[in-house]
């Protein structure tokens, strides 16, 4: 019952899985924010979608603003792609790649994450 | 390097009078280059610059001198234009062409005279001080206001389109108003005897009192009112305070002084190249005159304005050949137009009337000898045929095989002159002059907005009495060229706010995911359509915004019930209804704000915002306050936010209203009512108006007898006065109408509207909203109110809801898997408190994520 997000990784050894949080830490349709290492991570929980129940995970710092506040933004979906609107100045930032539609030049890191069970686990490189 | 060339500029002009056309003057020259040929200076008698005198009646009504303003306060400066405001021009020097004032000398090469008309009073023995009003300049409605403040009654001489004005602005001061004319009629100059009779009829049914062929004779002391009025024939009428409105004489005082020619009945005599007898100087407008004629609108004196600036830049230009009267108004809301040859005094013009007495309208439509022609026109009580009418007088369209029909009430097969049958030629503007030719070039230009229209045409910005043909042609052409006018809220749903405001309450839908499931597109909606949704849902069911369906449509300041700052911590802002508060819940109030160290702030709304708090903190704060007894306050939402009040009649010697309790109670009744904007309400104890009701939404101000309700002002980016709505209400009817009034605005604004510009997008104005609220023209009363009463009684506060209900707390976290703050919010301590430290304050932390 895994789903992971959009950023497939290679199959490659280095990857490993490892828990983050719990499933019952998630807001359904929202954000909440985990602590990785030295990282603020942003996960967004959409139990259903055109491609079933997903789960991505977005840096939090909001480059325009500096402040760590992505996850508590809007999620949306514009053209097609899924993104996140950044509550300060509302620049939306696409949740498969982490582009910025407004400013192409801002890109925020995007990690792949997954449901297995009760546990969400990010893969950390 | 190349050499700069610095314009040379040889000649220094001279426009006396910022008025409209003045100011129009100035704004053609600017656009036309003159400014690199030109040392160009203004002298304005008055303290303003250039306003909308069109449009003065509305200063009573809430809007104010800059509001009025033709330009922003720096355009003449920003484009190298010498203003010299509340300059009086003393003495043109002819011989040695320089102008002198209380500044010194100016000399000019050439002058234009725009310095317009002023009021003429009759001389009557006793006219002095309040009996001697005039209704002319920003000054002059400040003097009526004042004089207003202590009167019951007050008289307008004058029953011509000013008096009417006039008598429209004592009315609004919550006056009797009284018109007294000269003539047997009203409006005698552009009406004839059935329509006076009609608009007597029309104005009478509102109260105003209507006195003709009354010649005033004296004016005395009254018995009753402060003065009494002795007419000629032995009738007399009392009142506390007179206006002149008897016609306008031209401002030619200087240019007598100096003694160019003057016609005989007034004015600056100009040929039709606006030149005085003196080649150097010029005239235009209401100074001006022109075959013996001057012309007392602003479309004339705009289109001399216009062609001389033209001349003065040695462009083409037309010479002055007349102008056309035709004029429509609302005068004391009652639809008046009068167009070319009212009177049918062209020999041989043949009339039809409709005269229809049970509703005292009436139409009069005035055909050449030959039939073929509109020449002329009379309407009392419906403009709706004057632009087709105008169209048919101006530019020769052939008349339909019955010409009465276009008087007839209209009925579905009535013939009316659509936008596509108007020729390209037609003048839509004529304050500027803008053809529809000229609104389709916009048009295949790309403009698809009708702001962006207006903004480069115009068109509809000078008297605004072509707001609705414009947009009427605008949007055919637009129609035309297969561009689909998209009201679409966004790409989730092709419908406006309004309708799915609408359909949530026709079909009682009660989540996102429904709406979206039945009337949008995709599966997840937008940051622009959740939100939306989400207060429409509240305005309408008002569940809980934290419930789980409804979390993720709010905005994060209602996910997170506390404003998110610049650094992404929030501040908190408890309810202190009214502004009142007792020691105990300040002093408590003080005790949360210093365990977390929030920096305290007293906001404009009376109350306490406490800022710099964590996410992980709000829930610890929140509970620390409601146990000292404290609710939300909504300062985060799209909702009421604070009723401000003055202490009133329980403390203040001024006071005659219980203005805290009124501000309690009405605080109480709306308190978590979501809007499409923020809304604020200002309750004031008497007339001295100290907490500032009337830049509210909702204004009340206490009277003797109850209280004045004014309605849609505001602060901020474009402050805008609340306009009086209802005076002297008890305390449950004022709150009917409030319920009535916010309901309204609930169901039909736009999304992030606030209650002013809605109000100003109102077509019908603020009579609309008055027959909708008041009369309950659209028997809707009760409906409104019941739904606001729903809203009330579902009221909770969020924070105790969320406070019990571990599940919905669980998102108060910085991290859920840590128990750490936000290691990157930093502060620095300022004037003994703490606030955000400044990017240069952080030597050693990277305030940007770098690009990958």
């Amino acid at each position: 019952m895994s789903q992971s997000n959009a950023v497939r990784l290679q199959p490659s050894e280095n990857v490993s899985w490892r828990a983050l949080c719990s499933r019952r830490d998630l807001v359904a349709n929202s954000g909440v924010v985990a602590w990785l290492d030295d990282e603020q991570v942003a996960l967004f929980h959409l139990p259903e979608t055109e491609t079933g129940e997903q789960v991505f995970a977005i840096a939090n710092k909001d480059p325009k603003s500096g402040a760590n506040v992505i996850g508590r933004g809007i999620l949306g979906q514009l053209k097609g792609d899924l993104v996140i609107a950044s509550p300060l100045y509302k620049q939306h930032f696409r949740l498969a790649d982490g582009c910025c539609l407004e400013y192409p030049e801002q890109q925020l890191q995007v990690w792949p994450v997954r449901l297995n069970g009760d546990a969400v686990e990010i893969a950390a490189a | 390097m190349n050499a700069i060339v610095t314009p040379i500029k040889s000649e220094t002009l001279i426009v006396i009078g910022n008025g409209m056309v003045g100011h129009h003057c100035v704004e053609q020259l600017i656009e036309r280059g003159a400014l690199s040929q030109y040392q160009v200076h203004v002298y304005g008698e008055e303290r303003q610059r250039a306003y909308d005198r069109v449009h003065l009646s509305e200063y009573f009504g809430g809007r104010d001198a800059d509001s009025l303003a033709m330009c922003d306060a720096d355009y003449y400066a920003a484009h190298g234009v010498h203003m010299h405001l509340g300059v009086q021009v003393l003495e043109i020097d002819r011989e040695r062409k320089e102008v002198v004032t209380a500044e010194g000398r100016q000399p000019y090469d050439k002058l234009i005279l725009a310095t317009g008309s002023y009021p003429f009073v009759p001389p009557i023995p006793g006219a002095e001080g309040n009996s001697r009003l005039v209704y002319r300049t920003l000054d002059d409605l400040d003097a009526i206001r004042a004089a207003a403040s202590n009167a019951k009654r007050g008289v307008v001489v004058g029953g011509g389109l000013l008096g009417l004005e006039a008598a429209n602005a004592l009315k609004s001061l919550g006056l009797e108003a009284h018109v007294v004319e000269f003539a047997p009629r009203l409006m005698p100059v552009q009406l004839d005897e059935e329509g006076g009779a009609a608009l007597k009829s029309r104005i009478e049914a509102l109260g105003v009192g209507v006195h003709l062929s009354r010649a005033t004779q004296e004016i005395v002391i009254g018995e009753e009112y402060a003065y009494r009025m002795n007419f000629n024939d032995g009738e007399y009428l009392e009142t506390d305070l007179i206006v002149f409105s008897a016609g306008i004489r031209p401002q030619d005082a200087l240019a007598r002084s100096a003694e160019l020619e003057i016609a005989p009945r007034g004015g600056v005599v100009i040929d039709a190249d606006y030149r005085t007898n003196d080649p150097s100087i010029f005239a235009i407008g209401e100074c001006a005159s022109w075959n013996a004629m001057v012309y007392g609108l602003v479309a004339p004196g705009y289109t001399m304005a216009r062609n001389l600036a033209a001349l003065l830049c040695g462009e083409p230009h037309q010479p002055f050949s007349g102008a056309d009267m035709s004029t429509k108004l609302k005068l004391l809301g009652v639809d008046v137009g009068s167009i070319g040859d009212a009177h049918a005094a062209t020999p041989g013009a043949k009339s039809y009337r409709f005269i229809d007495e049970a509703n005292a309208s009436y139409r009069r439509l005035v055909l050449s000898e030959d039939g073929k022609r509109v020449i002329g026109a009379v309407l009392i009580g419906d403009n709706s045929y004057y632009d087709t009418l105008l169209q048919y007088a101006q530019n020769g369209i052939k008349l339909p095989a019955d010409p009465s029909s276009l008087i007839l009430p209209l009925s579905d097969g009535a013939p009316t002159l659509g936008a596509d049958a108007l020729p390209d030629t037609a003048t839509l503007c004529s304050c500027h002059n803008v053809t529809k030719g000229a609104v389709c070039c916009q048009v295949d230009a790309g403009i698809t907005d009708l702001g962006e229209l207006k903004a480069a045409t115009k068109a509809g910005t000078g008297c605004g009495g072509c707001s609705a043909l414009l947009k009427q042609v605008f949007e055919h052409e637009l129609t035309a060229r297969g561009v689909e006018v998209d009201k679409s809220l966004c790409e989730h749903f092709a419908l406006t706010r309004q309708e799915l405001y609408g359909i949530v309450r026709v079909e009682g839908i009660i989540s996102f995911a429904e709406l979206l499931a039945k009337h949008g597109r995709g599966h997840t909606g937008c940051d622009i359509c959740k939100p939306a949704v989400g207060s429409i849902l509240a305005s309408c069911w008002n569940q809980p915004i934290t419930d789980p369906g409804l979390i993720p449509l709010q905005d994060t300041n209602d996910t997170f019930m506390a404003n998110m700052q610049k650094n992404g911590t929030y501040s908190v802002v408890p309810r202190i209804a009214g502004g009142e508060i007792t020691p105990d819940k300040l002093i408590a109030l003080g005790a949360v704000a210093k365990k977390y160290d929030l920096y305290t702030k007293i906001t404009g709304g009376q109350r306490i915002d406490l800022f710099g708090a964590q996410l992980h903190e709000l829930p610890e704060i929140w509970s620390e306050l409601i146990e000292a007894g404290f609710e939300t306050g909504h300062a985060y939402g799209k909702s009421l936010r604070t009723v401000k009040s003055c202490v009133g009649s329980t403390w203040c010697r001024y006071g005659v209203q219980d203005s805290v309790g009124m501000a309690l109670r009405l605080e109480d009744r709306y308190k978590g009512l979501r809007s499409p904007h923020k809304i604020k309400f200002g309750v004031s104890g008497c007339t001295r108006e100290c907490a500032e009701a009337q830049s509210k939404d909702i204004g009340v101000i206490a009277t003797e007898n109850g209280w004045n309700l004014y309605v849609a002002g505001n602060g901020g980016m474009r402050p805008r006065h609340a306009e009086l709505f209802a005076t002297d209400l008890d305390d449950e009817t004022l709150i009917r109408y409030i319920d009535r009034f916010l309901m309204f605005y609930i169901r039909t604004a736009d999304k992030l509207q606030r209650t002013s510009v809605w109000r100003e997008s109102l077509e019908g104005g603020l009579d609309y909203l008055k027959e909708v609220v008041i009369d309950d023209s659209l028997n809707l009363a009760a409906e409104l109110e019941a739904q606001m009463q729903l809203v009330v009684d579902r009221y909770e506060c969020e924070w105790a809801n969320a406070i019990k209900d571990p599940e919905k707390l669980k998102r108060f976290r910085t991290f859920v898997n840590d128990q750490r703050g936000d290691p990157d919010v930093h502060f620095v301590r300022e004037r003994g408190q703490r606030r955000p430290a400044h990017a240069h304050e952080l030597h050693l932390i990277p305030v940007t994520e770098e690009v990958l």
